[in-house]
Formats: C-alpha cells, structure tokens, sequence
C-alpha cells in the first residue's frame, strides 16, 4: 500500500473546526512543513492537542502566533509568550494537562481504553472537576481519553507502508498521537522502499499511518 | 556568597545524595548544575522526560546533532549505553516508580511535603510541564532552592500558591542546611556552619526540628 503523497494533497481535507495533534517538543521533532502547508492552505478555529507550543516562530506555536487556535490542551506553554497572553485575555481556551497524563490520555484515545488512573494531580487545581477512584487503598484521578480527526507529525525515515523511524529525541508525543488519529499524517525527512526499514527496528508501525509527505522533496 | 556561588554550593550539596547505579532526573535551572558534582565514584543514569536515559553534556561543534534536546529545550548528548523512547514510556519509566530521585526547584515548599512550583496565579502560568508526574512517581523527591526569597519565607507551614503535589517531598536542601520532611514535622539534620540555628529558623516559618545529631553542612 503506498501512502507516500503531495504536501498539499495531505493537508487538503482539514478543515476549520477541526481537531489536530502536532507533535515535536520545543518544537524538536515538530512537522514543520506541514504545519507550513496548513497555513498556507488557511484553517481556523482549530482544536489543538501538542505539549507545548514550541516558540513564537516554531512549530505548533506557528499556529497560536497567527490566532488559529481556538482550544488548547498542553503540558506546558511557558515558551511561547503568545500563548500565555492569549490565554490570560480570554482569545484561547487553555486546558493545562501534566505532561505524562497529556501522553497517557492520548495513548488511551489510540489504544481502545476508556481512560485511566493516575495519581498524578491528586490535591491539586488538576483534580478539579475529576472523579476519584480509590484503589487498594490508593486515590487516583480518571483521566478520559483524547482523540483527534487528524495526527500531523514527523519522522526520519518512513518506507511507502507508512512505518516510521525517529532520530534522537524528536519521537516524543508522535509515536502515541499517531494511534490517536483518523487520520495521520507524516512528515518524513526520507521516504524509503519497503523493505528497506528492518522491521525489527520499526517505532511506529504504518497501520497507525496514513498518510506520507516526502519532506526531503519538499522546498523550504 | 553571592546568587551563582549560591546555587553552586547548593547543586555540591545534592550531588553527594546520588547514589551509585540509580535513575535520576534533574530539573531546570539550580537542579541541573548537580550533574557537573557528581562523585568520582558513583555513575548515575540521567533521565530526560522527553524521551531518554543517559542524558549527557551539552553539545559542542564535535557532537553536533539537531535530533537531541533536553526537557528545557537544549541541544545535549546522549552517553553510550543510552536509550531514546517516546513520551508514554518515559512517563512509563516516571509514574511507575523507576526514576530513583528527582531533583527540582520550587516557589514553596511545607512541612507536610506539599510543594508549590509551577504557577502563581494571574502573574505566572507556564504550566506544569513533567514536574507533577515526577514529583509523586519519583521514589525520592529532594528540593534544591534557595532558602527565601527577596527576604520572603519559602518553607511554610502550609504552601498557599497552588500545589504541584501533595505530601511529596523527602528533603529540601539549601545554603543554610538540610532538612527532611518527616511525620513529625521539619527535621534539620545538617546546618551551614555559617548560620546559627536561630537564624536557620527565622529564615523559615514552619517550626525546626533540631535533629540530635545535627551536623555540619559540607558541600
């Protein structure tokens, strides 16, 4: 099955509205010429789902900077000065999810899982609102999980199935935000013949994939 | 001792609590300067929220690679016998309580163990990052920070900005000693020979427990 597609073929079907998850941290590992070719394609009021919002300039935060955004669930935005600003003037509504619950409620979402527990943000702000289930005598948090319509994300080398290869530490969330998707669309520095990625070394198999973008082939 | 010598004297203080073969993860700012102390005799496994252990230095033009950041966002390495993962298993590694001691700063601090370290409302939001699932998965939690701030109490009877975790944290070290969090209350188990025990306790508005053993503060 090939998967290998145009940029803008890839992005064409995301409409206003709708909900993405953008991989990267810091904008390390961020599909920025997706996010590019969203932009350019013109989208708005956009449901975001990605850990931070890289900086002002760089990856998911590209969106925030041009008020695309109109819901954010993020770990942490304290690098992009125009999340915060827009988050204290009431333009975006922030949901500000720990970091390993944000992971965990994606991989729920991709895994088939109704939620799950987690001490994590017990006797803090994060707790408000949750219910409380109590454990062998221990009291966790239900976290529910979160899905999107579309997973942008970015990898080293893909072949044309879709299986993907990550380099250093740019996997991060977009091993999880694939499985979380209806559709998934990957950024690839290098697109490959199948066969030619040992299957033993696969980190994100190609059925979580849908869609790949030949970033090597695509200008700037 | 002036701010850098400050926070040096600190990140010496806690790298003598790494212990040989464990798992740790440092945070941003004071935590991070531990990893230039650690003793000759002990290797430890540094772990980085984002996706590895066997965080090691920061880049130079040699070991340039734009693939490796660490949880601030900064160019590193990664030592051999290292591993990158995603962010479910590293959060995997962090709740399921194999990351052996973490080191972190904080706004506040009480004599339960609460800590207050990621927002002051209407001023200061970033977020809480990876700090509330490191603080209650951690099997150690010691905080390493200044003692007050701008003259202002930092260890309080009760944190009253809002927590990142409750209950969470075994010791709090800073220029003036150590302290552990026990049942009982705040025990001062080691004192800077340059302060008095009276002036520890003025610095701190939670009530001092003077350990019966109390010694001196070496860093």
């Amino acid at each position: 099955m090939d998967k290998v597609v145009g940029i803008k073929e890839a992005v064409k079907d995301i409409r206003d509205g709708d909900t993405l998850m953008i991989g990267g941290f810091m904008a390390n590992g961020a599909p920025e010429k997706l996010i590019d070719a969203l932009i350019e394609q013109g989208i708005k009021d956009i449901t975001l789902i990605s850990t931070d919002t890289g900086l002002v300039t760089t990856g998911s935060g590209k969106l925030i900077s041009r008020k695309l955004v109109k819901k954010l669930y993020a770990s942490h935005i304290g690098t992009n000065k125009e999340t915060g600003r827009q988050m204290n003037e009431g333009e975006t509504d922030v949901e500000l999810v720990p970091q390993g619950t944000l992971a965990e409620r994606i991989r729920a979402g991709g895994y088939g899982l109704g939620g799950f527990l987690t001490e994590t943000g017990v006797g803090t702000l994060v707790e408000e609102g949750k219910q409380k289930i109590t454990v062998d005598g221990v009291e966790y948090l239900l976290e529910t999980p979160l899905t999107a319509d579309y997973a942008l994300i970015h990898a080293a080398k893909a072949d044309r199935n879709g299986n993907l290869v990550y380099e250093g530490s740019t996997n991060n969330f977009s091993n999880v935000m694939a499985s979380a998707a209806k559709v998934t669309i990957v950024e690839a520095d290098e697109v490959v013949e199948n066969g030619e990625i040992n299957p033993n070394f696969v980190h994100t198999p190609g059925v979580f994939v849908n869609r790949v973008v030949d970033g090597g082939a695509v200008n700037g | 001792m002036d701010k850098h010598e400050l926070q040096e004297f600190i990140a010496k203080r806690v790298a003598k609590e790494l212990e040989d073969g464990s798992i740790v993860n440092l945070g941003i700012g004071l935590p991070t300067k531990v990893a230039n102390y650690i003793p000759d005799d002990v290797e430890v496994l540094f772990q980085s929220e984002n996706g590895f252990v066997g965080l090691g230095p920061s880049q130079t033009e040699e070991t340039y690679d734009p693939n490796i950041v660490n949880a601030g966002g900064q160019p590193v390495t990664i030592k051999p016998g290292g591993a990158f993962f995603d962010s479910s298993v590293s959060f995997g590694i962090i709740r399921g309580g194999h990351v052996d001691l973490t080191v972190l700063g904080a706004l506040q601090v009480d004599e339960k163990g609460n800590i207050a370290n990621y927002m002051i409302p209407g001023k200061l939001v970033p977020g809480m990052g990876g700090a509330m699932d490191l603080l209650n998965g951690a099997k150690k939690v010691i905080v390493a920070m200044q003692h007050t701030a701008k003259g202002n109490h930092k260890i309080l009877k009760e944190c009253n900005l809002p927590l990142t975790a409750q209950g969470a944290v075994d010791t709090i070290i800073t220029e003036m000693g150590v302290i552990k969090v026990t049942a009982e209350g705040l025990l001062l188990t080691e004192i800077n020979p340059e302060f008095t025990v009276e002036e520890v306790q003025e610095a701190t508005e939670a009530k001092l427990y003077v350990d019966k053993d109390l010694k001196k503060m070496k860093a």
